[in-house]
């Protein structure tokens, strides 16, 4: 087979979403639109406290009065937040205490996923709380975890049960105030996941959730709260994928991490929502905010493989108060078609001694744009702050863009700031040796795209590694010229 | 095994190879020679199916099949290697898995499961014993930052490694110091055998003393201006190639 830049191209713009289904469950669905009897009507149906649905109501009261942001170097018709509905759950409402319980056609649904519960069951190791829409259907591990003091559930539950740890916390990282997405997400979140890790606590097992957008039209508005307490370590992984549908699906989510003194929070992400048609029609809106507060010791890692999204507008950040924390993040980004990705980091050192990493790996093909955006803010008060950024772009083809989007504010002149910054460009000659060692176009490229974002796979666990080198495979398959 | 008839290849509308003949069997070994830009690496890439390169009449024959219609990798299935002139960089994926991945992919095309990992591990210690190759130097990425002899080394590790029907080794001498060359010529050597064939592109007949062709081609100018035995490769030492040019002239 030949591969010319056309037949090449070509090639790549027939490659269809992978995950492109739809399953058809009853679901319990609001009606469309936006106003502050909905609020109340999210906050009443989860049978929250009164201090939740105020929380609620002031976070919606904010978000009326804010605009869209429009700095990010993305483009896509701005979201009707009036035609979108902003609860639904799947109808089996109770929780299972087997997998015998839930809907056969769900199950079904995770294991077209390729992410079946007796399977994920078996993995050693990994505790699943699998959120389908808005409502968590199934948790597992539960057990082990609450013999050390670890609670990990639904923030629904969460609210419930716990009612002290998350009064505390929500909002203390990412106020309902911060942003447009921030504000509407602390409005109407519909679900998400709640950890706490006692003092001295080393979680024995990584804990995951998958995500999935299910209900055609239904805004998906998770938050995840994470509190590593004094001493305590977690890792807890994060993946999701879609299926395709023509409108455009919003996602908005919020993550707060905090790691107190002496803590380590290890956040990885695998993400592969519906990117949009190969004529750029459709896909997810992904508009998520990720900050982690780093107390007196403590340390925080972002890793991320973003291959999904038709839009992505994402920035993981860390805010290194304590002295001596480390703040850092690792990405790879995908872009393929028309996907438009606009993400990296925040790291704002306020501690002395604090030190930050941030390795970008973006890639992108057909028409895509790819941008890097990361600020290093060193205040006034943190000495010795150090911060090493590294952001490198591989292209494939003359069509797509990759952008780098450093800003670089420093108030304490001890600091010390390295940043470097590549593009390449995988070369005809790179995929001819490998054809000529009996490796075909498609899986040389795989090999190379991995080999250029080895530096960060090697930083997610290792089940995660896999299904992560296979989502950089799907993502581009065929895809060079 | 090898049948290159009246072949003609061109490259953005310049013609570089203007009437091949050639045939190699199993069990010989080639030396092509000739000036610089004189088409020795172009027949190498066109015979291992280089896109680039468009084929405008002849063809070149494998064990009796034309392989027009071949990829590339189908190819290097059937058993064609080549080893490059210029060995191509391949960040982040070290020596190890690139050679994993092209052996298990040349298997998955033979039907074959992947091959043990154990059954690697020792093939990989045996043939890297052999070209005296650290190990260390295997779990770095592919040519980076690789020495000029160190890249022509590992050319013959991964020839050694997926052990091919017919080796084509392009200038592989040159850059190699004369420890590596002996090195490595033993090692083409250790492979050679009744069933398989090499072709060595070269300039120099300091490693025709060690890999001894039965045959040495003259390329000029797109053809195969003179054939001989070994010691055309000694009288074009001596000489150099004004009075073959000067004969194909006439
Ligand atoms: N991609 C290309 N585009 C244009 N011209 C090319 C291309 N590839 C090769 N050529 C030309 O074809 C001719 C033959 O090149 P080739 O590399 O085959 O020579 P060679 O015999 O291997 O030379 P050397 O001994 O220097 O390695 C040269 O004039 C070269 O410039
Ligand atoms: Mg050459």
């Amino acid at each position: 087979m030949a591969y010319t830049e056309e037949e090449l191209k070509k090639e790549l713009e027939t490659k269809e979403y992978e995950y492109g289904f739809y399953t058809d469950i009853e679901s319990e669905t609001f009606p469309v639109g936006l106003n502050e009897d909905i609020v109340v009507a999210i906050s009443r149906k989860k049978e929250e406290p009164e201090w939740m649905t105020e929380w609620r109501l002031e976070a919606f009261k904010a978000w009326k009065e804010m605009d869209e942001p429009e700095w990010a170097n993305v483009q896509y018709a701005k979201p009707d937040f009036q035609a979108i509905s902003y609860y639904s759950a799947p109808n089996s409402k109770p929780k299972y205490d087997s997998l015998d319980e839930v809907d056969p056609e769900l199950l079904d649904t995770f294991k077209r996923l390729g992410i079946s519960l007796d399977e994920q069951k078996k993995l050693a190791g990994v505790a699943v709380d699998i959120v389908i829409d808005s409502v968590s259907v199934a948790t597992t591990f539960k057990k082990t975890l609450a013999e050390k003091g670890i609670i990990f559930c639904s923030i629904s539950e969460a609210i419930k049960e716990h009612p002290e740890l998350v009064k505390k916390y929500i909002g203390s990282i990412v106020p309902q105030k911060d942003n447009f997405y921030a504000a509407l997400n602390s409005a109407v979140f519909s679900d998400g996941s709640f950890c706490y890790i006692p003092k001295g606590v080393r979680c024995p097992m990584e804990l995951s959730t998958y995500f999935r957008i299910n209900q055609a039209g239904t805004g998906q508005f998770e938050r995840t709260l994470v509190i590593a307490d004094e001493g305590s370590y977690v890792s807890y992984l994060e993946g999701c994928t879609a299926p395709s549908r023509d409108e455009n699906q919003l996602h908005a989510a919020v993550v707060e991490l905090i790691a107190l003194d002496d803590a380590e929070i290890k956040y990885s992400t695998v993400q592969n929502w519906f990117p949009g048609g190969k004529d750029g029609v459709g896909g997810v809106f992904n508009f998520v905010t990720k900050r982690g507060l780093c107390e007196k010791n403590a340390k925080i890692s972002w890793t991320q493989v973003e291959t999904g999204s038709a839009v992505t507008w994402k920035y993981p950040s860390c805010i290194l108060k304590g002295d001596n924390s480390i703040g850092e993040f690792y990405s790879i980004a995908v872009t393929n078609n028309y996907q438009q990705a606009d993400t990296g980091t925040k790291m704002i050192h306020i501690g002395k001694n604090t030190r930050s990493t941030i390795i970008s790996k973006g890639i992108s093909a057909g028409k895509s744009q790819n941008s890097y955006r990361g600020l290093v803010q060193v205040n006034s008060r943190a000495k010795n702050a150090r911060n090493f950024s590294q952001c490198d772009s591989l292209l494939m083809g003359n069509e797509c863009g990759a952008h780098t989007f450093p800003y670089i504010e420093v108030k304490n002149k001890t600091a010390q700031i390295e940043h470097e910054a590549t593009t390449s460009k995988i070369g005809e000659d790179q995929i001819f040796y490998c054809n000529q060692r009996g490796i075909e176009t498609e899986k040389a490229i795989a090999l190379i795209v991995n080999g250029f974002s080895k530096e960060v796979l090697n930083k997610l666990p290792m089940e995660f590694a896999v299904e992560a080198q296979k989502l950089l495979e799907i993502s581009l398959e065929g895809s060079v010229g | 095994m090898l049948k290159i008839n009246d072949l003609h290849a061109r490259v953005e509308d310049k013609d570089i190879l203007k009437g091949i003949n050639l045939e190699v069997n199993a069990g010989e070994v080639h030396a092509i020679m000739g000036p610089n830009g004189s088409g020795k690496s172009t027949l190498a890439s066109v015979i291992a199916g280089k896109e680039e390169f468009e084929v405008t009449q002849g063809n070149v024959v494998l064990d009796g099949e034309d392989l027009e219609d071949d990829a590339p990798e189908e190819r290097a299935h059937k058993g064609i290697f080549l080893s490059f002139q210029y060995p191509v960089e391949i960040p982040g994926v070290s020596v190890t898995n690139f050679m994993k991945t092209a052996i298990n992919e040349s298997r998955k095309a033979r039907g074959l499961e992947d091959m043990p990992a154990k059954e690697m591990l020792k093939l990989i210690r045996e043939k890297s014993e052999m070209l005296e190759i650290d190990r260390k130097f295997l779990s770095r990425s592919l040519n980076e930052g690789f020495s000029g002899g160190e890249k022509k080394r590992n050319e013959i590790f991964q020839m050694a490694m997926l052990e091919p029907r017919l080796a084509i080794l392009d200038e592989t001498d040159s850059g190699l110091d004369i420890d590596a060359l002996r090195i490595v010529a033993n090692g083409v050597n250790k492979l050679k055998s009744k069933d398989n064939a090499v072709v060595v592109i070269t300039h120099y007949q300091r490693l025709l003393e060690y890999i001894v062709p039965d045959f040495v081609h003259v390329l000029h100018n797109g053809k195969i201006v003179k054939s001989g035995g070994k010691e055309l490769a000694l009288e074009l030492e001596e000489k150099g190639y004004d009075w073959i040019k000067n004969e194909a002239v006439v």
